[in-house]
């Protein structure tokens, strides 16, 4: 196999480039995604190499979008839509939850939706208003999606193709703030990366470190910084919020006892509230101490003056580990 | 005939590209007419220097306005003082001449939401950033008005040409119609959402056509053409406020102009059309046509036109000097306006947060 050095938004474009190769029924479509290439350029390259007809500029109109995949997706194509930044999902959201996430449950199996919508989602690169949130438990709340967000580009590449090839439709979210932070080791053949498993990033013993997207780098700073106080940190990327891996979660929690979940969204119905409910209904009597949350708040997310504040910060996931482990 | 009974492919004209006059000009007077050109000049060097700030890394993302300075300040400078103005993100000419400072529009897109904290007195929505969002507010602005038989307001709504694909726009134009509101609904259309041209977005043959759908007027204009853009505004404003037996108060305005620069600093628009596209529309530049109308009919010289320049220099140096010396908010502000009050959530939160900041400072959160 040969392997290829890109970045999360390069292995983004790879993945596509790759599927829509092996597979004439995939197609790109949404905002600027044609000659522009995404304005990430997530998709650059890919209209002179398929064309007018698989990778489609549309008109500004997120609804019409998720609509017309669902459309296309039962007719057998499997569309993979761009939706320029997860802010703008909402004209849509009545087709994702009212339709998208139902067809299967609705026919009884009769009409399928193997189509995925992807977007770049969370805080941190100083971008305008209604361009940071993080607000996958919009769509982990909404039985029939699947919701994935990788963290490494080998992941990214995998877990894509995993998801166009998925019978479901899935929501693939991806982490924008590390879209160029580094680069990462990328076959260029095809090859999966499962939905539903969590990756244990680092193994440790006194603590387990959860977390996903953008927010595994802050961790696993503050996990290294700790290990001079002495602290030997487990951290467990999460990659699919839906499904949830709850095994690997358990399994670790009941190795170390105590547990800190890292996330940018809010913490009120945050996926860390999902995953002290697990570890409660399943590994009770393991529980040395009370499970921390370092989340976004509960405030709209503000301006990008303040964002370095509302974000969990290196030193806020560091306390809170300090917290778990100190109880 | 109203300026408003028109095809809606026949566009309104009053200047033709070099500033000659080709329809009829409007009732303005002198004074106004120069403060036109003032404006427009001002927002102009403001685009300007606000792009450069970016550049230098003084201010974030900001979405430039050149090239629309015609159809923001053709069409603001005839609203009354108690009518109302819901902006998209582009407007910071048109929100400029409303009343709302420089300074303030510096803020919002360095980052602070003072920006958005209106002065009173200043009749003006906060810049709606998801498209199209902002048409049903004004919509809903304008019936308000009607219902509280504020019959002397209008509402005038700014959206650019992507944002008429959304179910948004639909939905307020439906409802203007349907409950006879006093709107203006103003599309800037520059020809392009970011990469995507006009065509991809309708297979109309104008904007303009589509009112006719709602069953409200429609009229296209030269919108970069400020005479022009005036007549049809104040028009379609005087027709909210004030129907004829038989009109309908909604007005959908479609005025045609061109935006010279990047959709944002963060746009690389060569990617996407050719330069000679962007020459074409350059000769059509609102400002020298305005000048050289006002020059022609001897309202300015060029004093007058140095004195101007000089007056816009100092005024946008001075808003942003004021901004950049703007206490940099609080970060404790972004627990304080989510609700009247902080719930005993969000209280909790702040103070874990102030003691996080007591204990390791700001470089405890900020990242390089
Ligand atoms: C609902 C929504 N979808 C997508 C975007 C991203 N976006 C920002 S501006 C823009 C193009 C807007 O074009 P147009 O309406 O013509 O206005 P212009 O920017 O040209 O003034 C897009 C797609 C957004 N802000 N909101
Ligand atoms: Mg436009």
């Amino acid at each position: 196999m040969s392997s290829q050095n890109l970045t999360i938004v390069q292995a983004v474009r790879d993945g596509l480039y790759t599927e829509m190769n092996l597979d004439d029924e995939v197609l790109v479509m949404g905002e600027d995604v044609g000659k522009n290439g995404g304005v990430f350029r997530a998709t650059e390259g890919l209209w002179d190499e398929f064309g007018d007809d698989r990778v489609i500029d549309t008109p500004l109109a997120e609804s019409g979008i998720v609509g017309t995949a669902v459309g296309m997706a039962a007719m057998g194509l499997k569309p993979v839509p761009e939706i320029q930044f997860s802010g703008f999902m909402y004209p849509g959201f009545d087709q994702i939850v009212s339709h998208m996430s139902r067809f299967r449950n609705r026919t009884r199996g009769r009409y399928t939706l193997p189509m995925v919508l992807r977007a770049p989602y969370g805080g941190g690169i100083r971008a305008p208003e209604s361009h940071s949130e993080s607000k996958e438990m919009f769509y982990a709340h909404e039985a029939g999606l699947k919701v994935v967000i990788p963290s490494t580009p080998y992941d990214t590449k995998g877990l894509l193709i995993s998801a166009i090839r998925d019978p479901d439709p899935v929501i693939f979210m991806e982490p924008k703030l590390i879209y160029r932070a580094f680069r990462g080791e990328v076959p260029e053949e095809e090859y999966t990366v499962p939905i539903g498993e969590a990756a244990v990033r680092r193994e440790g013993t006194d603590v387990s470190v959860f977390t996903f997207g953008a927010m595994t780098r802050p961790t696993l700073e503050a996990v290294e910084n700790l290990e001079a106080e002495g602290i030997d940190a487990e951290v467990v990327d999460i990659r699919t919020i839906s499904p949830l891996d709850r095994e690997t979660i358990v399994e670790s929690f009941k190795k170390t006892g105590r547990a800190v979940v890292v996330h940018e969204a809010p913490k009120n119905g945050g996926l860390g509230a999902e995953i002290t409910a697990t570890i409660q209904e399943e590994a009770l009597l393991y529980q040395e101490a009370p499970v921390k949350r370092v989340a976004g708040y509960d405030v709209p997310y503000p301006l990008y003056a303040l964002e370095d504040y509302y974000l969990p910060s290196v030193a806020r996931v560091e306390e809170g580990i300090r917290e778990a482990v100190n109880f | 005939m109203s300026v408003l009974q028109r095809d809606p492919q026949d566009q309104v004209r009053v200047l033709d590209e070099d500033g000659t006059v080709v329809g009829e000009v409007p009732d303005i007077d002198d004074e106004t007419l120069v403060e036109m050109y003032r404006y427009m000049r001002l927002a102009r060097h403001f685009d300007t220097r606000a792009v450069s700030l970016q550049r230098q890394g003084r201010m974030g993302t900001y979405p430039p306005l050149s090239g629309q300075e015609g159809a923001q300040i053709g069409s603001a400078i005839a609203l009354d003082e108690q009518d109302w103005m819901v902006p998209s993100y582009r407007e910071h000419g048109a929100s400029l001449l409303r009343g709302l400072p420089l300074k303030q529009t510096l803020l919002y897109w360095m980052g602070h939401e003072k920006g958005n904290e209106m002065p009173e007195g200043v009749n003006i929505f906060p810049p709606a950033v998801p498209i199209a969002s902002q048409i049903p507010h004004a919509t809903g602005a304008a019936w308000a008005k009607k219902l509280r038989g504020e019959d002397d307001t209008a509402v005038i709504c700014y959206f650019g040409d992507g944002a008429t694909s959304e179910g948004d726009f639909h939905e307020g134009l439906n409802f203007a119609g349907v409950f006879d509101t006093p709107n203006v609904f103003f599309c800037n259309n520059n020809q392009w959402a970011i990469s995507v041209p006009r065509e991809r977005q309708t297979a109309s043959e104008t904007l303009a056509q589509k009112a006719t759908a709602y069953g409200i007027d429609g009229v296209q204009v030269d919108g970069m053409d400020p005479l022009a853009v005036y007549s049809v505004t104040k028009a379609a404003l005087d027709k909210a406020k004030n129907p004829a037996e038989g009109e309908g108060r909604p007005t959908l305005i479609e005025a045609v102009q061109y935006r010279f620069g990047a959709h944002t600093t963060a746009d690389d628009p060569t990617v996407y059309r050719d330069d000679e596209e962007v020459e074409k529309w350059k000769a059509k530049d609102p400002i020298p046509r305005l000048e050289s109308f006002l020059r022609e009919t001897g309202r300015i010289d060029d004093e007058g036109v140095e004195a101007i320049e000089a007056d816009v220099k100092q005024r946008v140096a001075d808003a942003i000097e004021a901004a950049e010396s703007d206490p940099r908010p609080d970060p404790s502000e972004m627990f304080n306006h989510a609700y009247a009050e902080r719930t005993p959530e969000i209280q909790a939160q702040y103070e874990e947060f102030e003691a996080l900041r007591e204990k390791f400072g700001d470089e405890g959160f900020l990242r390089e």
